[in-house]
């Protein structure tokens, strides 16, 4: 019984096999574009974990500096009292004409050392050399042909395991080569400790001490809210996804009905059929989810490059190597996909358990019923909206920010339907002509079939005009603050302070203005800050982009008295004008004022450089910005080239500048316009499966009206109308969810991920471009079955009116 | 002569010379006349009754109507002629559930460019439809959809209606009522009525009566 | 008499399996290190102190004692200096390396633990005004300059201790005042010893603190290149009679012959050199010690002091699983001199 029952279930699917593709591709794309966000988040995340661990800093907590950094004799005083810490000295070091990121380590007590050991073993070196002068420098093959390029003093040892960038040397040549050589930038405590020492906490108070897995990476603290936006993207394809295939389970099985009550006429128990239609279901999902993880490895190996590109840009953390399969998000998107298709369809097939055996066939919900359940569709999209708002009210930071947009999006997708017919009924109520009329009234009567499809584009198209705004007012608003503040005409990097010392003076000799920018790297609570040295200039008081200032914000800084310090520093740690922030220990200053600092993950601070070559010696003076007539740029250049022995990429005009720092920019959000893209695709998919799905359900009421005399190319072209006077309803609706989704991006969701809140602009010709392309996939979604209709055989209209018998 | 059928046959896919569904049929209906088509379950009288309204092609034969000969006619002037000159009523009253029952009516009239606006509302007052003009389909009883469909069809002052078994989903009584009310409005109105049945009752309420057995009239 | 463990073993750190070539690499030259001279005189304090001029040092104190509840224990105290380069530089530069280990041993337990530090920082290092010798936070440590009264303390996972110790007679300069000779092509180093230390202080073991009294021995010893081309390891004894007098002992065991030789200090802890050939040990059991095979029971004589008796370990695992690893551990003496004392082996791959 069981296998004729099953056969019988299955044969539907013979007759139907657009409808199985359908399900198929709709359970496929879902998984597919699930899986692909969460292989590229777990590829990075990988990469992070690696690089930590082969920095040999995995697992390890931290002693971090609160302000400044940590003198050695005090490491010598934590190891005196028993702790075993491992001490580490970071900084950046320039050969040449190229910067790397220098780790200093101590080779005799760092986790990573044995496999430098073997490293600089294997090229027929002592480990030993490595602590005594010329040093040793490891790096990654990558770096190391890099770094044996542009320096020849230090040997260079290749080491795979270590990540690319990274130039790791014992302390010995890190502390001379960053000219530290009394400082530290933080321990690691080493995992075994002996019992019974005195805490950390009083030992050191004045060190931060970060957990291991706060510590574990600095690099996937900073990128947890990118990875956040994706996972968002990617349930948003999900459940996307989901609204297709949740019409084309109901439908398989409202076509079954007949078929079933027969099965159980003949004594099948209503358990084995629900089994058995469980089982089918579980069945296409597996067959969908593998498909759907093919898909999703292919488009996450496509999207990968945008995804470096895009972390690269943001937070300069690189994700290398390819993408692999890695059990977690294999067995995440076929659970989903499981999980997703019984969600789908858990609500017919509840209905089927529920059926009598001598039901009558089910009707589209019309008229009062539609409108009853529009208006409570419509109560529960405002119930979300407002709970969302709750949750943005009340909470704060990038999971509120996420939370209230998901209830957003959720609450205006059911809100939809009621719009939508309302936007009906007035149209119907305009409509000219009989014809005109019968589209719209019947456009109504579709809607319950076609909402969830429109639920799907409303929130691509809402989340496309959303980040659209979003990148592109911080886009603008990116290329005005690079206006303000690259204001130098030249910009000048010297190889080496002492060269440095000589242009400056040489610039001065022939009149030119100079304003050297130096810096100071350190730590405030715990995250890097980054201390420039400035000198006072006019074109800092009316270029500098100012966000909040106290009253002589200029005359208080450039005197010493007052320091300025970026949006993310300020929103960081609350921070206002007249706030007090204490850059190294006994260096207090008052905050007089805060930047906008866009593209930069970090804190950072400005103070006059008197004031700061008084608390800090032997500044690094390397970069200069040169003020000169527009005219005379070309010449200038050309001048220090002839005067000084500079790589060319040494010496550059503003303009290049510019034109590269918005290139990065741009690089940085490929990414999300490939997924926004996709999403509308999806979206474009939904309109067509479900136009497919209420196909068999439209020739009753087309074939009345062709009767009348309404040929099928006018029905065809009614078909598509339909389509297109939905999508352009939606598309109306999108607008206002788009812009109030921008507005949580730039001004709650950028705050907590990056530390910086954007003014919002409007781009009505993207609006325009995205309107357009909304009802070309309405038209494209509506193509095949006007095609069909309007090559239907009349037989197949006349058995419209066939007698029942 | 509003519509004239002559020696008309009709193959479906399939069939043969000998089985072909219609086999030579001919009739005549004036304006203003009644003609009853019955037979058995396959004899063709659907069929012949789509033919007839330009719904599907024959093989061979010719059908007129009005003087118009349906043969050779393209889809769209196949399309005219339905929206102006043919009207019909089905066994299930096919309104279109989105619209309501005034606009129901309306629609064919409208569609074929008839719509007069007095005549429509006597109409309505004449099956009784007036007040439930603002009602939808759904919240009518079968007899009322019917009278609606009667209604719709009649709007248009069509020369031809047809109709398929029309009370077929009707009580008897129901049905006695719509019947007398069609022949009335047809008779008034001139229009032709071509009307398939297999109830002898309502075959012989109609002027003349055409049987067919096997695709032929018998 | 612990060779050139330092620099061997610095080279371990990096967990890498350097063969130990003849344990040498360090027999060949010592280039711009200072080399032992037989007409160096010791002085003190000055000499407690460290020599950087020379390639390797240690600071090498053991002790044997016994506990309240009547059991027999061993400790370790070694502080190891090795330079990459001669001379002392501030910060990382520092060419100076230092190795600690330390260890307690009792009747069926051998805990021990390592530590490694750079020179420059203050990590590690001696001073001598007072005198202290650290690493982390093991000390050896004198209120003056002297090591007449010193307090030692070392800790590991799994134990740690806190001694107090007091000279009860003086410095013994081993050799030829103070020149020890180590092969018969000439190594030598400068070593000295104080082997009379009474003890007393606390040990804590993982079942708990036991007070605890005893004898301790301190080796200092500086050399630039101590070992032969062909030694391959040696087996050194320190042993503390009942009788008062005191025997030390070492076998090179070497390619082309075995080195040997000692010191012998009477009661009243005059010292004389032993001539060579004068100290004789041979094996007479051997132990499965983390699968090497190892002398854990050993005849040794001085015909001429009519010294013959059998050493026998307290523990025959006191092996030493550090960078660089070796035997370690204390001795019981019986025979014609009964005693306690502490025995080293290294060398046996």
């Amino acid at each position: 019984m069981k296998g004729a029952a099953l056969l019988a279930i299955l044969s539907h699917w013979r007759r139907h096999p657009l409808q199985l593709a359908t399900l198929i591709a709709g359970l496929a794309l879902a998984a597919g574009l699930w899986s692909a966000v969460q292989a590229i988040n777990a590829e990075a995340r990988a990469s992070y974990a690696r690089a930590a661990e082969q920095l040999g800093t995995a697992g390890l907590a931290r002693l971090i500096p609160e302000t400044g950094s940590i003198p050695i004799a005090r490491y010598a005083e934590l190891r005196r009292s028993g702790w075993r810490l491992a001490p580490v000295l970071e900084g950046v070091v320039s050969f040449d004409r190229q910067s790397f990121d220098i780790m200093g380590v101590d080779l005799l007590q760092h986790p990573q050392a044995p496999a430098l050991a073997e490293a600089a073993e294997a090229e027929s070196s002592t480990p030993l050399e490595a602590l005594r002068p010329p040093g040793r420098i490891f790096a990654h093959s990558e770096t190391a042909a890099l770094l044996s390029e542009a320096q020849q003093t230090h040997p260079v040892t290749r080491l795979a395991a270590l990540p690319r960038g990274i130039a790791m040397a014992d302390l010995s040549l890190a502390s001379q080569l960053l000219r530290r050589p009394d400082s530290l930038s933080y321990l690691l405590v080493l995992p075994e400790q002996t019992p019974g020492l005195a805490p950390l906490a009083e030992l050191a108070p004045e060190l931060t001490h970060l957990p291991a897995r706060a510590a574990a990476s600095d690099t996937g603290r900073l990128t947890d809210s990118f990875h956040l936006n994706l996972t968002a993207f990617g349930l948003l394809s999900f459940a996307v996804g989901l609204f297709i295939v949740q019409g084309t389970i109901a439908l398989s099985l409202e076509q079954r009905r007949g078929m079933i009550r027969t099965l159980r006429s003949l004594g099948v128990p209503m358990r084995l059929l629900s089994g058995l239609f469980i089982a089918e279901l579980a069945a296409i999902a597996l067959a969908a989810g593998i498909a759907g993880l093919a898909g999703g490895y292919l488009v996450a190996a496509a999207l990968l490059p945008g995804v470096n590109a895009t972390l690269a840009g943001l937070y300069g953390a690189s994700v290398d190597g390819s993408l692999s399969l890695r059990p977690g998000w294999v067995f995440s998107g076929l659970a989903m996909t499981l999980g997703g298709a019984f969600l789908a369809g858990a609500q017919s097939l509840f209905a089927l358990w529920r059926l009598p055996i001598l039901a009558a066939p089910a009707t589209l919900a019309r008229g009062q019923q539609a409108s009853r359940s529009h208006m409570f569709s419509a109560f529960c999209g405002a119930a979300s909206i407002a709970a969302g708002l709750i949750v943005l009210y009340f909470f704060q930071g990038l999971v509120a920010g996420f939370a209230f947009l998901g209830a957003l999006m959720l609450g205006a997708a059911l809100l939809l339907p009621l719009l939508i017919s309302a936007g009906l009924s007035v149209g119907a109520r305009m409509a000219k002509g009989a014809l005109a009329e019968w589209l719209w009234a019947d456009t109504r009567a579709q809607l319950p079939g076609m909402s969830l499809a429109l639920m799907a584009l409303l929130l691509a198209l809402a989340a496309n005009i959303g980040v659209g705004t979003m990148v592109s007012s911080f886009r603008l608003t990116f290329t005005g603050w690079l206006d303000q503040r690259l204001f130098a005409e030249v910009y000048v990097t010297a190889t080496s302070d002492a060269q440095g010392a000589e242009l400056a003076h040489w610039l001065e000799a022939q009149g030119i203005t100079v304003l050297s920018r130096r810096y100071h790297d350190t730590r405030f609570k715990g995250a890097p800050l980054r201390v420039y040295g400035f000198e006072d200039d006019e074109a800092y008081r009316s270029n500098w982009p100012l966000l909040d200032a106290s009253p002589d914000v200029w005359d208080q800084t450039a005197s010493g008295k007052a320091l300025l310090i970026n949006e993310q520093l300020a929103r960081r740690h609350k921070l206002a004008p007249g706030s007090i922030l204490e850059i190294k220990p006994g260096w207090r200053l008052p905050v007089a004022g805060v930047y906008s600092d866009y593209g930069n993950p970090n804190g950072q601070a400005m103070v006059s450089l008197p004031a700061l070559q008084k608390h800090v010696p032997s500044l690094p003076n390397r970069n200069f910005g040169l003020r000169a007539d527009p005219q005379e740029i070309t010449g200038l250049i050309k001048l220090i080239r002839q005067e000084f022995d500079f790589p060319r990429e040494n010496i550059t005009d503003q303009a290049t500048v510019k034109t590269r720092s918005l290139a990065v920019f741009d690089r940085t959000f490929v990414i999300t316009a490939a997924l926004n893209l996709l999403t509308l695709g999806v979206a474009g998919f939904a309109l067509l499966t479900s136009l497919l799905t209420l196909w068999s359900q439209r020739l009753p009421q087309l074939a009345p009206v062709w009767a009348m005399g309404v040929t099928r190319r006018q029905l065809a072209a009614a078909e598509v109308l339909r389509s297109l006077i939905l999508a352009a309803g939606t598309a109306v609706l999108a607008l206002p969810l788009g812009l109030v989704l921008a507005w949580v991006l730039l001004s709650v969701i950028n705050v907590a991920a990056f530390g910086w809140k954007l003014p919002m602009y409007l781009f009505p010709l993207d609006w325009l471009r995205l309107f357009m392309l909304a009802l070309l996939a309405a038209v494209i979604a509506a193509a095949l079955p006007a095609w069909r209709l309007s090559r239907i055989d009349p037989a197949d209209l006349l058995k419209v009116f066939a007698n029942e018998r | 002569m509003v519509l004239t059928i002559r020696n008309v046959t009709k193959r479906f896919p399939g069939q043969t010379a000998k089985t072909a569904v219609l086999r030579g049929v001919s009739l005549n209906l004036e304006g203003g006349r009644s003609l009853a088509l019955t037979g058995e379950s396959g004899s063709g009288k659907s069929t012949l009754l789509h033919l007839a309204g330009a719904l599907d092609q024959f093989d061979s034969g010719e059908i007129e109507i009005d003087g118009t000969c349906l043969s050779g006619l393209s889809d769209s002037q196949r399309s005219a002629l339905r929206r102006r000159d043919v009207s019909l009523v089905f066994q299930q009253f096919n309104l279109i559930p989105s619209l309501n029952i005034s606009k129901n009516i309306a629609l064919h009239a409208r569609l074929g460019g008839g719509w007069d606006e007095g005549w429509v509302d006597r109409l309505a007052d004449r099956l009784g439809l007036s007040g439930l003009l603002q009602r939808y389909p759904e919240q009518l009883s079968g007899g009322q959809q019917q009278r609606v469909a009667i209604a719709r069809a009649l709007a248009v002052r069509p020369k031809l209606l047809l109709a398929d078994e029309p009370t077929g989903n009707l009580d008897e009584t129901a049905s006695a009522a719509v019947m007398e009310l069609m022949l009335e409005l047809v008779r008034e109105s001139g229009t032709a009525l071509f009307l398939v049945t297999h109830s002898e009752a309502i075959a012989g309420m109609l002027d003349q009566r055409l049987h067919l057995r096997h695709g032929m009239a018998a | 008499m612990n060779a050139n463990i330092i620099l061997v073993a610095s080279s371990l750190i990096w967990a890498t399996a350097v063969q130990p070539q003849g344990y040498a690499g360090l027999g060949t030259d010592a280039e711009g290190f200072a080399i032992p001279k037989p007409d160096t005189r010791l002085t003190f304090p000055a000499d407690h102190g460290l020599h950087s001029d020379f390639r390797i040092e240690w600071w090498y104190l053991t002790a044997n004692l016994e506990g309240a509840d009547g059991a027999d224990y061993g400790i370790q105290w070694t502080l190891f200096r090795s330079a990459l380069a001669p001379g002392e530089a501030a910060g990382w530069q520092s060419p100076q390396i230092w190795m600690a280990h330390a260890a307690v041993t009792t009747k069926d337990k051998h805990l021990f633990a390592e530590r490694i530090a750079r020179g420059g920082v203050g990590q590690a290092g001696v001073q001598t005004h007072p005198f202290s010798a650290w690493i982390d936070n093991w000390q050896m440590r004198s209120a003056d300059e002297t090591l007449e009264e010193i307090s030692l303390s070392a800790s590991g996972m799994e134990f740690s201790y806190d001694l107090n110790l007091m000279a009860d007679g003086p410095l013994v300069l081993q050799g030829n005042a103070g020149y020890s000779v180590k092969s018969a092509s000439g190594q030598a180093s400068h070593y000295y010893s104080q082997p009379h230390y009474m003890v007393s202080g606390t040990l804590s073991l993982p079942d708990g603190p036991i007070d605890v009294t005893g004898h301790g021995w301190l080796d200092r010893e500086w050399s630039s290149q101590p070992l032969a081309e062909d030694q391959s390891g040696w087996d050194w004894f320190s042993l503390s009679f009942d009788s008062g007098e005191k025997l030390m002992g070492f076998v090179l065991r070497g390619a082309r012959g075995d080195f040997t030789s000692g010191t012998w200090i009477s009661a009243d802890g005059t010292a004389e050199p032993l001539a060579p050939g004068a100290f004789q040990a041979q094996p007479l059991n051997i132990s499965d010690v983390q699968g090497r095979e190892m002398p854990t029971h050993w005849h040794a004589s001085v015909p001429d002091k009519g010294v013959s008796v059998e050493i026998l370990a307290l523990n025959p695992q006191s092996w030493m699983g550090t960078s660089f690893s070796y035997w370690e551990g204390p001795v019981a003496v019986i025979g014609s001199h009964s005693g306690k004392g502490y025995l080293e082996m290294t060398g046996y791959e």
